[in-house]
């Protein structure tokens, strides 16, 4: 298991230094020059040459991503071309929003999900199943802007429950921050619990059809019995590949969701920074989100092994 | 008071017929074979017992086991009943056991669900368990998981699973069939073990007549779901009287209708043939290990031959059958056809491979369902460059005993026996020199098995064509074939006329082998509708 772990360790380092290389060097070709952004059209060539040295944006290729690479593992981002403030700390704010949004929105995920599925797969071609398999196409066809912008009319316009957006920050109390989380977070979980309530319910099939699952009602097990004692852990494997997938996505591919319930997360950092030049925040970033999915996946790696003994013989 | 008694059973799935008025019973140390080909209703008797039958099932008659009514039993005296008094093991022992679970946490499984036992209770009785079926302690840990163990073993550990609460009746559905011939022989004398130690009932379903003679103390004969012949063990094949019982057995022991191969010239040479595979990396420096799957083999087939390669399982006979189709690099040695090597270069030679077809086990998964059957069996064109004229395809189709509008079918629409045939009429399109039938029978009822034997020796006889005979089946060999090689651990321990090979073995693993096969008692001079 050791051996097994290291092993993707290294891989897992592998997988980063060429991420960080595609990174920099696709945001090299892209046209621009932050200097000139940040100072305007009609700035004089030399405060333009003087910030292009501030900036370091004078040295090679080589050297620039040398020191972005450094400062990537001390932890040192540089500083923000528009911002004008450490990149550490933009992306340190936005990042106490967005990860607890992504890890709020899974957990809401996999508690739909794992009930729906169970359910629908075992009463098979019943009219639960059938509700259940109408309500997760809808669920995974509706965008989760539209889905978001109804419950804000619903919870927020209406009944009143949630603010329609914001975030007070973590300072005005746990509870407090938690409730401004809520309704974004549903409005992402409920596309990605509709889908994993299918893979779910069709990995639950598969499984419940085995053959092992036969011996164990011979043993002597109810159908609760074998679903809970054989079915489920069986089931689990291909679910968590997809959960997987998930937090990644939900990591990354909350711009939408943040723009609108005015949620100053990473999405939006990065919306901003593209639309700015400010390259060095994107570079970061986006760095910071592949060092995440990659993470996951190792994270995911490793439980496979943990579900499935089969997999030992193979490390 | 019988063990079993079932009387006039009756079974019907969504409104289809499945069992009609079955009636057996089966007393207690009593061995009861249940014998039919697929679709006679025997694995459904089993279930019934079971109550283990899929949804849209109707049972009418009386079923009592032990004096209990099952069809009319709830589900909790039905989930009372299974494992406790009654334990059943499967056909396919490779999928029958949890993968994720020790085999000792799923026998212990048998007994926590039913007694009231502490955790450590449970497992000193799996254990127990597992030891009376032969897989000690010492050798087979019970944190062992069911990929660690062969075949064989898992069949063990299902039986172990069955057995583990000494139910008073078990029943044990075609449990050897997916086995090699030698662990078939160790299972089925496990099971007469467990009979004479506990005084139980065995209900034993099988398609393999040969599996009960000798076994069985009563044999009940099936099909369509009726029950056409019963009668005692030592002597119902003696006293038969039904037609199909008579066809089924003669059937079981069918010798097709052929002529023996004049010697010829060599048409396929396999000289010192070795292939072998690199394990896993275990050290970081040094080179990997490597398994051997085919260890410097050489043989030759004559024109007009039909060889048998026998071995069982993992012995390297799957390994060269693709190593000669071109499919395999070489590591050592040179396979020729005709003259020309089949390889050129990592690739098979086309020009050379044209002339060798192959045709596998399973008829279910050996097609594109989504094909029509004339381009299934136009398929080996492509070798050719050029596609099949319809004229082909209808001579192909005939040749094989279906008919020229048969090609506008899709294979869903065949029977097992009528799939093989396709099979056949594929191998044979572009009239190839040689066939190579990969266990080509294995997975056919006896009855079909029968026709598929005779078709082979007819089109052998008519196309002059050559086969390679690859089984595990040491009497289906042994009825079609001029020479035989027995492979074991990637080598070739021994060659010769199969008759001589058969009647005087060398080599001690043929002896075992041969003495492992369950054999049907002779029947000369009794009218068994044989000709």
């Amino acid at each position: 298991m050791l051996r097994y772990a290291l092993k993707r360790l290294g891989s897992l380092l592998i997988s980063l230094i060429v991420a960080s290389l595609v990174i920099f060097f696709t945001l090299e070709v892209v046209p621009g020059d932050p200097a000139s952004f940040m100072l305007g059209i009609n700035a004089q060539p030399e405060t333009l040459e003087a910030l292009r040295e501030e900036l370091g944006l004078n040295a090679t290729k080589a050297e620039r991503y040398l020191s972005w690479v450094t400062g990537l593992v001390t932890g040192d981002l540089g500083i923000s071309y528009t911002y004008r403030s450490p990149v550490s700390e933009i992306v340190a704010e936005r990042l106490v929003i967005s990860l607890p949004l992504a890890l709020y929105a899974l957990i809401l995920t996999v508690v739909i999900a794992f009930p729906v599925g169970i359910l629908a797969a075992t009463k098979r071609g019943s009219l639960t199943d059938v509700a259940v398999m109408g309500g997760t196409q809808l669920g995974v066809a509706i965008p989760n802007f539209w889905f978001a912008m109804i419950m804000v009319l619903i919870f927020a316009i209406n009944l009143r429950w949630f603010s329609a957006g914001g975030f007070p920050g973590w300072d005005a109390g746990f509870l407090v921050a938690i409730k401004a989380l809520t309704v974004p977070a549903i409005a992402l979980a409920l596309p990605q619990a509709s889908i994993l309530a299918r893979v779910m319910r069709s990995s639950l099939l598969d499984t419940l059809s085995e053959d092992y699952i036969r011996t164990s009602r011979a043993k002597g097990l109810t159908k609760r019995q074998a679903l809970r004692r054989h079915a489920l852990r069986n089931a689990l494997i291909p679910v968590l590949t997809i959960i997987g997938l998930q937090l990644s996505f939900l990591l990354a591919g909350a711009i939408i969701i943040e723009n609108v319930f005015f949620l100053p997360g990473l999405g939006r950092l990065v919306f901003q920074a593209i639309s700015q030049r400010d390259l060095i925040v994107v570079e970061s970033v986006v760095m910071l989100l592949v060092f995440a999915v990659i993470v996951v996946n190792f994270l995911v790696d490793l439980a496979y092994v943990w579900v499935d003994p089969r997999l030992k013989d193979r490390t | 008071m019988s063990l079993l008694s079932i009387s006039n059973l009756s079974l019907s799935i969504h409104g289809t017929q499945i069992l009609e008025r079955v009636s057996l019973s089966i007393e207690p140390g009593e061995i009861h074979g249940v014998i039919g080909e697929s679709g006679s209703g025997k694995s459904m008797t089993a279930f019934s017992v079971m109550q283990l039958l899929p949804d849209g099932a109707t049972c009418s008659g009386e079923l009592r086991l032990d004096g209990q009514d099952v069809l009319h039993a709830d589900e909790a005296a039905l989930c009372a009943m299974r494992g406790e008094r009654v334990g059943m093991v499967f056909q396919e022992p490779m999928t029958a056991l949890n993968p994720l679970m020790t085999i000792g946490a799923q026998v212990a499984e048998t007994v926590l669900i039913h007694e009231n036992v502490s955790q450590a209770e449970a497992m000193r009785r799996a254990q127990d368990a597992l030891e009376r079926c032969e897989l000690p302690a010492d050798t087979f840990p019970m944190s062992r998981f069911p990929h660690e163990l062969s075949g064989g073993q898992r069949q063990r550990v299902v039986i172990a699973m069955a057995i583990a609460l000494r139910p008073k009746l078990l029943i044990a559905d075609e449990p050897t069939t997916a086995l090699d011939v030698t662990t078939q022989a160790e299972i089925l004398s496990l099971i007469r073990k467990l009979v004479d130690e506990d005084g139980m009932g065995v209900m034993l379903i099988t398609h393999d007549l040969a599996v009960v003679s000798g076994l069985a103390d009563h044999i009940t004969i099936m099909r369509n779901g009726v029950v056409v012949e019963q009668g005692e063990g030592a002597t119902l094949y003696r006293d038969m009287t039904h037609p199909y019982t008579k066809a089924l057995f003669a059937a079981s022991s069918h010798q097709p209708d052929r002529t023996e191969a004049k010697a010829d010239a060599a048409l396929l040479r396999v000289e010192n043939v070795t292939r072998s595979y690199a394990l896993p990396r275990k050290a970081i420096f040094g080179a990997p290990k490597r398994f051997v799957a085919v260890d410097n083999v050489s043989f030759e087939i004559k024109r007009g031959e039909s060889l048998g390669l026998v071995g069982e399982s993992g012995c390297g006979k799957s390994t060269l059958t693709r190593a000669i189709l071109g499919l395999e690099p070489l590591q050592g040695g040179v396979i020729t056809l005709d003259g020309s090597p089949v390889l050129s270069g990592r690739q098979a030679d086309l020009s050379v491979r044209r002339k060798m077809q192959v045709v596998f086990q399973d008829p279910y998964s050996s097609f594109n369902p989504r094909h029509k059957v004339g381009r299934l069996v136009a398929e080996p064109f492509y070798l050719l460059g050029r596609t099949a004229t319809d004229e082909e395809i209808e001579v192909a189709l005939t040749s094989v005993g279906l008919t020229p509008s048969d090609k506008v079918k899709y294979i869903h629409e065949f029977s097992g026996g009528q799939r093989q045939r396709i099979a056949i009429a594929r191998a044979l399109i572009i009239r190839p020199e040689l066939i190579i039938l990969d266990e080509a029978v294995s997975a056919l009822d006896v009855s079909i098995r029968a026709q598929i034997l005779d078709l082979l020796a007819d089109l052998s006889k008519r196309f002059g064509l050559t086969y390679l005979f690859i089984s595990h089946d040491l009497s289906v060999v042994r009825s079609i074939t001029d020479r035989v090689l027995v492979m074991k651990a990637g080598k070739i321990v021994e060659e010769g006329a199969t008759e001589d090979v058969f009647d005087t073995p060398h080599h001690p693993y043929t002896q075992a082998l041969i003495d492992a096969v369950p054999k049907l008692p002779d029947l000369d001079g009794i009218d068994i509708g044989r000709s």
